[in-house]
């Protein structure tokens, strides 16, 4: 019983890292910019597509995650230049809709380029097998490494916004854009590498779990819908926020999904309990949104200065 | 909310345009008959079942100015009300649609309540959560098929007679909800009420320093447009004898927004023209490629990067090019 909780909490551990990757990117672009990008999924989608083929044209993981990024990056630039910068002063709605007319495209010409068939790479050699913590209790190497890798991004996150000068610059930006611009910083150069920042995080976030997830058109989605989940619940612009919002949702929804099962099982048969919990499980984290979001509209941990 | 100004229509064109369309609906089944063309009373039902959710939406979205991205939950619901009812062997009309108003009603009190506390984005974020709950509520319904959705065995009675299995009487029932929940909907618009709707959406500080309850206003809208599209709902089900937790999926609701914004925002026949215009690009697009999503989304990119006002605004501008504009 005790084995089973510390691995799902690892799991969710595992899953809010994910989690906080692709919605730190989302949260400052939204937060500095004013910009809702619904195809922020569509980075950690490519990310992992990218990853896939890299990794098997390489045959290097680290070779493939270097190269998947840099053309991750690339594209992210590519469709700001394009579709993006003309959004910036749009109102939310249009924002909306033209990112959503993109999340349509991507998807199918992902389809169209890899196939429909979701795909997968194995895990690289030097990281997998498993860690043994305690009697019976065996936890898979590479979960690990992306809970550390992710930790490790989120440390250097955390250095870059708060102890440098562009970091200085997106704070003030996330707080007051239009004050930031009118002292004289290229406001425009600050979108672009916020948005390059949040672009290569989320395609680090898909390259990352390509090896524990089938990589699939439209994988990015719902991934996409619950960083926004992470964003409003920790504080829109607030990179603290989304980080202690995303290891909050992971865990609500790993250990509401596994836990369930057992709940609903105490009312009907076995094959039902699987379709019913399955559901009412990925309701957890929607209703912890909806409930945050009427005692603290702001979020839990809002960043300063916002109001 | 920050959006462009709805363009200005001229009354004559806000009176011509709804009748030509309805006229034209009328018209269509008589002209599909006379040319073999069969299947297109189906497409016109479809579309005008949708036109009826955009059309519920608009009231809310252009009139209201709150942008739901949860409106296919309401559709949902009619049409899951709708397939179990038939299921569970009560589904007549008389049972369905009361049941669909009073559910619909609850879920838009209780949703709307919560998410009219916030603002802006989080109002976008809100709706598409409880969208994405009723979703996989949806998918929890293992009685009901959960995650493969319900095929109907046989549609819904009107008082014990099985009038929806005539295509053509559905065709004309589906005809006339449209055509009264758009005079519903414009009713509305023109009365105090729909007044101070826009009024709450024009400057919301203002209205509520005069007095005027902001928050119960646009509650009252939001239900109201939840109900109508729960209708649109039932009529869906019976359409395609077939409901799944799809139909409430966040794109859906995407989809939604933008039949709205082409035809254009507030413009309620806009919302028709932008339903038709929707479902005909996507039938003629899936008829030439599979793959028909990759030039849809860059239409939808290229509509909002270049056009303002939608249908009704592009039609406003060529009329009054045509002198045809100002009474």
């Amino acid at each position: 019983m005790i084995s089973l909780f510390i691995i799902q909490v690892l799991n969710g551990l595992q899953l809010g890292i994910l989690l906080f990757l692709v919605a730190a990117g989302l949260t400052l672009v939204f937060g500095v910019m004013d910009f809702i990008n619904l195809a922020h999924g569509v980075q950690y989608m490519l990310g992992a597509y990218l990853a896939v083929m890299f990794i098997t044209l390489t045959g290097s993981f680290a070779l493939g995650l270097a190269a998947a990024l840099a053309v991750a990056l690339v594209i992210g630039l590519g469709l700001e230049y394009l579709v993006f910068r003309h959004l910036y002063d749009r109102s939310h709605l249009d924002q909306v809709l033209a990112t959503f007319g993109l999340i349509l495209f991507v998807n199918q010409a992902v389809k169209m380029i890899w196939g429909a068939a979701p795909l997968s790479v194995p895990v690289p050699e030097w990281l997998s097998g498993s860690v043994v913590l305690g009697d019976g209790i065996l936890y898979p190497v590479y979960r690990f490494a992306i809970i550390a890798a992710g930790l490790l991004v989120a440390g250097l996150l955390w250095l870059i916004v708060e102890r440098t000068k562009t970091g200085m610059l997106v704070r003030a930006g996330a707080s007051n854009a239009r004050m930031v611009s009118a002292l004289g910083v290229d406001i425009n150069r600050l979108f672009m590498i916020v948005f390059a920042f949040g672009t290569m995080l989320a395609g680090f976030a898909g390259a990352m779990a390509a090896p524990i997830l089938s990589v699939e058109p439209g994988m990015g989605d719902t991934v996409l819908i619950l960083a926004f989940v992470v964003i409003v619940i920790g504080g829109i612009g607030s990179i603290r926020g989304a980080f202690f919002a995303a290891l909050l949702v992971g865990l609500v929804d790993t250990l509401g999904r596994s836990y369930s099962v057992d709940v609903v099982r105490l009312f009907t048969g076995p094959a039902a309990a699987r379709g019913i919990a399955g559901g009412l499980s990925s309701m957890f984290i929607y209703l912890l949104m909806a409930v945050v979001l009427f005692f603290r509209p702001n979020g839990l941990w809002p960043s300063r200065g916002r109001s | 909310m920050s959006g462009a100004p709805p363009p200005a229509l001229s009354p004559r064109l806000n009176r011509l345009a709804p009748l030509v369309i309805f006229a034209l609906l009328a018209l269509a089944p008589l002209v599909a008959h006379a040319l073999g063309a069969g299947h297109w009373v189906s497409l016109l039902t479809r579309v005008m079942i949708l036109a009826i959710a955009a059309l519920s939406l608009d009231l809310i979205l252009g009139l209201g100015g709150m942008v739901s991205f949860g409106h296919a939950a309401f559709v949902g619901i009619g049409a899951y009300m709708a397939g179990i009812l038939v299921h569970e062997g009560i589904g007549d009309l008389l049972v369905t649609v009361p049941v669909v108003l009073v559910c619909c009603a609850f879920y838009g009190a209780f949703t709307g309540a919560i998410s009219l506390r916030t603002q802006g984005v989080a109002f976008i974020m809100i709706t598409l959560a409880f969208g994405q709950m009723a979703y996989f509520f949806a998918q929890a319904l293992y009685r009901y098929g959960g995650d493969d959705g319900l095929t109907l065995n046989a549609r819904s009675t009107l008082a014990g007679f099985a009038v929806l299995n005539n295509k053509l009487v559905f065709f004309y029932i589906v005809l006339a909800v449209l055509v009264a929940s758009f005079l519903l909907i414009r009713g509305l618009a023109g009365s105090r009420f729909g007044r101070a709707l826009t009024g709450c959406r024009d400057n919301a500080t203002r209205m509520a320093s005069l007095g005027y309850d902001v928050l119960r206003i646009r509650l009252t809208a939001f239900v109201i447009s939840g109900m109508i599209a729960g209708v649109a709902g039932i009529l869906l089900a019976n359409h395609t004898e077939f409901v799944s937790p799809a139909y409430i999926a966040w794109q859906r609701s995407g989809e939604f927004i933008f039949m709205v914004i082409i035809g254009g925002l507030g413009s309620l026949w806009g919302a028709i023209a932008g339903a038709a215009a929707f479902l005909l690009i996507e039938e003629g697009l899936s008829g030439v490629t599979e793959h028909w999503k990759a030039i849809f989304g860059p239409l939808i990119i290229l509509f909002v990067l270049f056009t303002r006002g939608g249908i009704a605004g592009f039609v406003a501008r060529l009329t009054n090019r045509n002198g045809g504009g100002h009474d």
